[in-house]
């Protein structure tokens, strides 16, 4: 019996024994395994990038239409007064003859002969299209009467067409847009009338109507954003160091410490949408703040957002080696000049990097916002200072995205893709922000 | 360090927040995500025609947006609330408890809920009996109340094709679920003789009890899956129908019309619907459409009332106005209703 097992094991350096044979088996079937994990992430990450930008990038482009408009004296001032008062009272709903008619000179300019009706004409338009007209007139009340030209937008479904997503077949049932339009859009695209551009709107414009998807933009929505987070900024960062510099370093070490210890570690995993009752109950009905604000929604983020920050920072404190604390209070420094003469600054590196991260964290979060109302038509005035884009009703770039992606009209869903590329544009660099900072200041004892 | 400059810009937000909460320049609104298309397009063309800011519209459901406006006066409650239903005695009451006593009712039109399938599937022509042998949890066979067990439309009626029965309906936090039950499988109920049969067997004490008590058997759907319920959007509804050709849903008329590429619209007791159709009441399912404004802001929101006007002025609401092209169907008597704002007549009587 140990006869036999002796000469099992007896092995040479030569050959490889059974045993042998089957750990190293064993080794590069692991290695295959990790391999497969890492390949289908990467294929993962890959088929969502793509996705993404195939169906975002179309965002960035809008179909433009070029028409020289006559500013119409006997429409636009009857009185011919040129006094605002008076040229306020004619709307919107005043402006579209006077497009219709420009669109029915460029038909005539180019002789394409169409049997469509001025209506029809006025169809491929944008709707936004009288409102760019009527605030020309406004700001420049001395150029009624001449003839001006202008750059509009087409409506959504011209530019769906342009981009490959509306077709003849596709718009069968379709009362928005007919095939004779599309005929005449063809003949307007090789006179050069009609072209796809870059859209600077979409990134830096404000959200719009259901009825005009190709007016709709993210900036106001970003500058939502961008109010939450320096709120975020301004109360998770002196809260959450402070919070952690006195755990990690004057606290004593109890029971208590632990508890709270225990509880900031339960609150980094509290789901974000609790924070958002949290905030619906205490900030808006208790305190009476103003719903949809930037500033109602950076309170909430600052509460999801200081966990986050404060267990980085304690990691950042505790990576300082006690040597530093300890020749500090040698040379006859208190404690607190200690912490914020030399440790501190020692920690910052760390201190930024979570920081950036909660931040970052905090820009993607949807859920609290949807019930604080910050979904919903919002982001359409961009705020004129600092203190009317905390308090004025806003939304922010997630949120907008998720409204975006609920409209009935397909041109919203595109957006709403476009709408991810930019919010990923920030989350990248704020990570890549992040990534540097460690990579410089980071210490190693 | 920098921790003194934040600590003292943090004490600076909440000066700011202290003095400017006191103040609001613009019309909020909230309510039905039905009515929320309409609410954005006034808002946004208010925003260009008039000097006040563009109103706030947020989405949120008929009775959430009602909930939130009847929590009392002031500016840090809603102006205007959206609904895609009439309001309700119970939430009249609670208004009133909180002090919101003056509440003006405005209909802006009609929406029809059309029934809409694969483009590339069968095409089919309903009646709400179809619907009702399809989708209710007992069915009248031989004189008696039966467990439904249809598995595909040729079993609930021999002229459509054995597809299987797949139905994505609204949630019923949804103003939709209410208007397709009454309109829909309760005329169906009704159509089939099971009303009578469920009335003969209904318990309670009052003809009226007993009535309300067969219309909830009535309206109980079936439990197996084959009626699905959508407590998200329409783009929800959709997104199932694109995933299982069998399916077929409920959506708005707008929505339908914005997605003709995708959808195909079934035809109601023989009626294709259409604003036209809708308009005339001869397409058989459609309901109202409101907004509640409270008196007492009048005057104290700029723009309040120049909003409510210009949402039901011709204009806007009328027959060739942007609202009737997004798909709402117009009010023929608008002009009662704009008689009715102008003179801030509220809910029970007087201005």
């Amino acid at each position: 019996m140990s006869n036999h097992s002796l000469s099992k094991h007896r092995g040479s350096l030569l050959t490889q024994s059974s045993n042998t044979k089957k750990r190293n088996a064993a080794e590069t079937r692991f290695k295959a395994y990790g391999m497969a994990a890492i390949a289908f992430s990467f294929l993962m990450l890959a088929i969502l990038v793509t996705t993404i930008f195939s169906k975002g990038m179309g965002a960035f482009q809008q179909t433009f239409i070029t028409l020289e408009v006559e500013l119409l004296e006997k429409k636009l001032d009857k009185k011919g007064n040129r006094t605002l008062a008076d040229l306020k009272k004619i709307s919107t709903f005043g402006y579209a003859p006077l497009i219709k008619s420009a669109v029915g000179s460029k038909v005539e300019e180019l002789s394409i002969n169409t049997a469509l009706k001025p209506k029809q004409l006025l169809g491929i338009l944008s709707k936004g299209a009288a409102a760019q007209l009527r605030d020309f007139v406004i700001a420049n009340p001395d150029r009624i009467g001449e003839t001006i030209q202008f750059r509009f937008l087409t409506s959504s479904r011209v530019d769906g067409y342009l981009k490959g997503r509306v077709t003849r077949e596709s718009i069968k049932n379709d009362k928005s847009i007919s095939p004779e339009q599309l005929d005449l859009v063809d003949l307007f695209i090789t006179a050069g009338v009609i072209e796809k551009t870059f859209n600077i709107d979409f990134i830096i414009g404000a959200d719009a109507s259901d009825q005009r998807p190709e007016a709709a933009g993210m900036g106001v929505a970003m500058l939502g954003s961008l109010s939450m987070m320096l709120v975020v900024l301004a109360l998770a960062l002196p809260i959450g160091v402070g919070a952690s510099i006195y755990l990690e370093e004057f606290a004593p070490k109890n029971w208590i410490s632990d508890i709270i210890e225990v509880n900031i570690s339960n609150l980094a995993a509290v789901p974000s949408i609790v924070f958002g009752i949290l905030g619906l109950a205490v900030f808006i009905n208790y305190m009476h703040l103003p719903m949809s604000a930037p500033l109602v929604g950076g309170l909430v983020l600052t509460l999801m957002t200081l966990p986050t920050i404060i267990i980085s920072t304690r990691a950042a404190l505790s990576a300082v080696p006690p040597s530093i604390r300890d020749a500090a209070l040698g040379i006859g420094a208190s404690r607190m000049q200690a912490v914020f003469h030399h440790v501190l600054p020692l920690a910052a590196p760390g201190i930024l990097t979570g920081t950036i991260l909660g931040l970052a964290q905090a820009l993607g979060e949807t859920a609290p916002l949807l019930l604080i109302g910050m979904v919903g038509f919002i982001a359409s005035n961009a705020p004129d200072s600092l203190a009317s884009g905390l308090m004025s009703p806003n939304s922010a770039m997630p949120a907008q995205i998720y409204e975006w992606a609920k409209r009935a009209d397909p041109a919203f869903y595109e957006r709403a893709w476009g709408g991810i590329i930019l919010l990923l544009i920030f989350l990248v660099t704020m990570n890549a922000v992040a990534v540097i900072l460690r990579r410089r200041f980071e210490r190693r004892w | 360090m920098s921790f003194v400059k934040l600590s003292a810009s943090a004490i600076v937000i909440a000066a700011v927040s202290a003095t400017a909460a006191t103040a609001r320049d613009q019309v909020q609104v909230a309510g039905s995500s039905t009515v929320l298309p309409y609410a954005s397009i006034v808002a946004e063309a208010f925003g260009e025609n008039f000097d006040f800011p563009t109103p706030v519209v947020e989405s949120g459901g008929s009775s959430a947006g009602l909930k939130r406006f009847c929590e009392g006066l002031g500016e840090n409650t809603i102006d205007v609330a959206n609904a895609s239903r009439r309001i309700k005695d119970t939430e009249i009451a609670k208004c009133a408890e909180n002090g919101v006593t003056d509440v003006i009712e405005v209909r802006i039109g009609y929406d029809g809920i059309v029934f809409a399938s694969d483009i590339q599937g069968a095409a089919f022509e309903f009646t709400p009996t179809d619907w009702f042998l399809a989708l209710s949890g007992e069915v009248l066979v031989d004189g008696a109340m039966v467990a439904n067990t249809a598995k595909t439309w040729a079993e609930v009626n021999p002229s459509f094709p054995a597809q299987p029965i797949q139905a994505f309906i609204p949630g019923t936090k949804h103003g939709t679920r209410e208007v397709f039950e009454d309109q829909v499988i309760l005329a169906g109920c009704d159509a089939t003789g099971a009303f009578d049969v469920l009335l003969q067997a209904a318990a309670g004490d009052t003809a009226k009890a007993r009535k309300k008590a067969a219309e909830k058997s009535c309206i109980s759907l079936r439990t197996d899956g084959r009626s699905v319920d959508i407590d998200g959007d329409y783009t929800e509804t959709l997104a199932r129908i694109e995933s299982n050709e069998n399916g077929i849903g409920v959506f708005g008329l707008a929505f339908y019309e914005n997605n003709t590429d995708k959808l195909q619209v079934a035809t109601m007791s023989g009626v294709v619907p259409s604003s036209e159709s809708i308009s005339t009441g001869e397409y058989p399912v459609s309901r109202p459409l409101f907004f509640y404004v409270k008196k007492a802001h009048i005057g104290v929101i700029p723009g309040l009332k120049d909003y409510i006007e210009f949402f039901i002025s011709d204009e806007v609401a009328g027959p060739d106005g942007p609202l009737a092209e997004y798909g709402l169907v117009a009010d023929p008597e608008l002009e009662n209703i704009q008689e009715a704002v102008s003179d801030e007549i509220t809910i029970g009587g007087n201005s």
